[in-house]
């Protein structure tokens, strides 16, 4: 399973399919027209709801960061789309991608962003922290790499529970430095953890490139050196991201083998939308990927080609995706906001469950 | 009954909670084969197996990480730290994701996890080695935070936390863990939040928690024998949830106050404590609260001077005589 690459830097090498190719991969030849749509489809509605919210964060219906997924949705809908029933998923904070492809409902994730208590954590996350656990969806993390330990501890307690699954432990490319994902990679490998470490790499870590932030060759092939298998894929063809992600995911469902895959990506947005995005990037760059690789386009494209998109769908799916968002906006504008008392609500499980409670004393202070 | 020390309490309530629930389960460094670097899981790992208790490699960020995973889908966790030093390296999983997933999720995850280990002073392995940092966890909502003095409030106490739904930070102290006491056989608990008048008395409360309880009860023994005072001392035993009513209904029988931990003083949980009794007992008191803390420095090596450092039963007798002049 382990890729030998001569590339001196990441994104050189990380192209491993031919666009169009893994649509061939049975994973891939099996979906139905109806099945194909509907990836489609959620592509559409992750971009849409992502730019729909970056009008409303400009409006000052939001706060804090917003991290937007603008360009990587093949990413989040390609894995996604692959998990099997007991699979989880965790991710850092450019987590709306993630959240939509798993299933959420549009309303109350824009009602989360914007502070809401009809939002999907009662408006005490916001954009960092969608939480949906009866989808496999452990987060929405803020602590760049600090949800890589969680992942692989998703992945220890499916193999201490006997359930068959595997888990996706998503990254970005900066949170390979960090320490705590070496220690996690040490410690998947030499626990046989069912979990596959997915580094969406976008190639800058906020304003910092992968030459700048990242000694040696892929950020993959780090894992050699704990002994774990590795790979890269296209995360602009969304094919080549779920043949790749189903097939390293059963690996570790299966095999009780952790990987890393590097998938290479890009985003149009800056870091988050306080990033002014001049100081590290060319507007040229941005503007190629946008015409020569943006995902949704490229899969369009091969839609269209197998005849199972036409102008008529693509603009219907087009139309329903704005219109969807939209009403997430005027659900999030209409709903209220938590109370005062709602602050130290949700703290404690003993708390929330009084009947249960066991424990004593004063717990929340003033 | 029997009686045992505070480590074969400890061992006890491991053994008896993960007989009772198979989703509890012990790892952290040494535990297993080396039977524990204090001792404290002797036993475990023959009896339970290595897919039960699991040593680890040194990757406290790792491994207490992989506990919370672990934990939000039902796994129990009880996560030892060699030294509740340790806690600091992994601190962002324990005191940002332990403390928070539950709120930021609003409500729909939680965390059932234990770390525990040693948190003392007193051993001569300086500034790195003794921190007491009950006071810096018990700072973050979403975690609770126990420190037994006893084998009899350990073994209940450890047992409690593990059934807690909530993350529950247990400091030990390796001093005590030879400590012998009465400890009943078979399933016993005792609740958190729940302090516990280890002496009763009139004229002076003794507020404390950890091995400050034990030298508070020989405080107290003095200035009965030599001062003719009666002292009440207060174990804490659990600092969050913290036990209020007792603490108070002591000041309103005693009217003088002095607190005792191994904390540094600088928002130590004498200084918690001491704002709620003046919040809530002002008329209560004919004296200002006194405070006896660990003198503000990083622990020093050398091990005279480390005792000095430490609350002693000198300066704790000290100090009950400042507060009753």
């Amino acid at each position: 399973m382990s890729k030998e690459s001569t590339a001196e830097t990441g994104h050189d090498i990380a192209v491993s399919s031919v666009e169009g190719q893994s649509a061939l991969a049975p994973i891939n030849a099996r979906l139905t027209a109806e099945q194909r749509i509907d990836l489609y489809r959620t592509l559409v509605r992750i971009r849409r709801f992502e730019e729909r919210s970056l009008r409303a964060y400009q409006a000052g219906k939001i706060g804090g960061f917003l991290h937007l997924y603008i360009g990587q949705e093949a990413i989040a809908v390609g894995c996604c789309s692959v998990m099997q029933k007991d699979d989880q998923v965790i991710t850092a904070y450019r987590d709306h991608g993630h959240a939509i492809a798993v299933g959420m409902d549009l309303n109350p994730l824009m009602a989360e962003l914007y502070g809401r208590v009809t939002g999907c954590s009662k408006g005490k996350g916001g954009s960092m922290h969608f939480f949906d656990p009866s989808r496999n969806f452990w987060g929405g993390h803020g602590i760049v790499g600090g949800q890589i330990p969680l992942g692989a501890g998703l992945a220890f307690g499916l193999k201490y529970l006997g359930r068959k699954g595997a888990c996706l432990a998503f990254m970005g490319d900066g949170a390979v430095n960090q320490g705590a994902v070496h220690e996690t990679f040490n410690l998947a490998a030499l626990w046989n953890l069912p979990v596959v470490f997915v580094i969406e790499n976008n190639r800058y870590s906020m304003g910092t490139s992968q030459e700048r932030s990242s000694a040696g060759l892929s950020l993959a092939q780090r894992a050699a050196g704990y002994h774990m298998a590795w790979d890269t894929c296209n995360g602009h063809d969304l094919y080549a991201v779920r043949e790749k992600t189903a097939q390293y995911l059963a690996l570790a469902r299966d095999e009780f083998k952790p990987s890393v895959l590097e998938i290479d990506t890009y985003r149009y947005r800056g870091h988050s939308v306080a990033d002014p995005d001049k100081t590290y990037r060319k507007k040229a760059e941005i503007e190629e990927y946008q015409k020569t690789r943006d995902p949704i386009q490229l899969f369009q494209n091969l839609l269209r080609g197998a005849g199972v998109l036409d102008d008529a769908l693509i603009a219907q799916i087009d139309a329903e995706a704005r219109t969807e968002a939209d009403r997430a906006a005027e659900f999030a504008e209409a709903s209220p906001y938590p109370t005062v008392a709602d602050i130290t609500k949700d703290i404690y499980w003993e708390e929330d469950h009084p009947e249960k409670k066991v424990s004593q004393g004063r717990i929340v202070f003033d | 009954m029997p009686v045992i020390t505070y480590r074969e309490a400890l061992n006890q309530a491991l053994a008896e909670e993960m007989v009772r629930d198979p989703n509890v389960l012990l790892m952290g460094e040494e535990v297993g084969q080396f039977n524990g670097a204090y001792k404290v899981s002797e036993g475990l790992l023959a009896r339970f197996g290595p897919q039960r208790v699991i040593d680890t490699p040194i990757s406290e960020a790792g491994f207490v990480g992989i506990g919370v995973g672990a934990s939000m889908l039902g796994v129990r966790p009880v996560i030892e730290l060699m030294f509740w030093s340790f806690y600091s390296v992994a601190f962002d999983q324990v005191l940002n994701n332990a403390a928070n997933i539950r709120y930021m999720s609003g409500g729909q995850i939680n965390c059932p996890i234990v770390i525990r280990g040693p948190a003392n002073g007193g051993t001569n392995v300086g500034a790195t080695h003794s921190l007491t940092p009950e006071n810096v966890c018990a700072n973050h909502p979403g975690v609770k935070v126990v420190v037994p003095a006893t084998a009899y409030d350990a073994k209940g106490l450890l047992k409690a936390a593990i059934r807690d739904n909530d993350p529950v930070m247990f400091m030990e102290n390796t001093i005590l863990y030879n400590d012998k006491g009465e400890v009943p056989e078979g399933d016993y608990i005792v609740p958190l939040g729940v302090a516990d008048v280890k002496r009763a008395g009139t004229d002076l409360t003794i507020v404390a928690h950890g091995r400050s309880v034990i030298h508070a009860l020989q405080v107290a023994a003095i200035l009965e024998k030599e001062h003719k005072v009666s002292a009440e001392v207060v174990d804490l035993r659990s600092i969050r949830p913290l036990d209020e009513a007792t603490i108070l209904a002591s000041v309103r029988k005693t009217h003088r106050v002095l607190l005792v931990d191994e904390n540094k003083p600088f928002c130590g949980v004498g200084a918690q404590i001491a704002y709620l009794i003046q919040d809530q007992a002002f008329d209560d008191l004919d004296a200002p609260i006194k405070r006896v803390s660990a003198i503000d420095a990083p622990q020093i090596y050398s091990p005279p001077l480390e005792k000095e450092q430490m609350p002693n039963p000198q300066r704790i007798l000290h100090a009950a005589l400042g507060v009753l002049a």
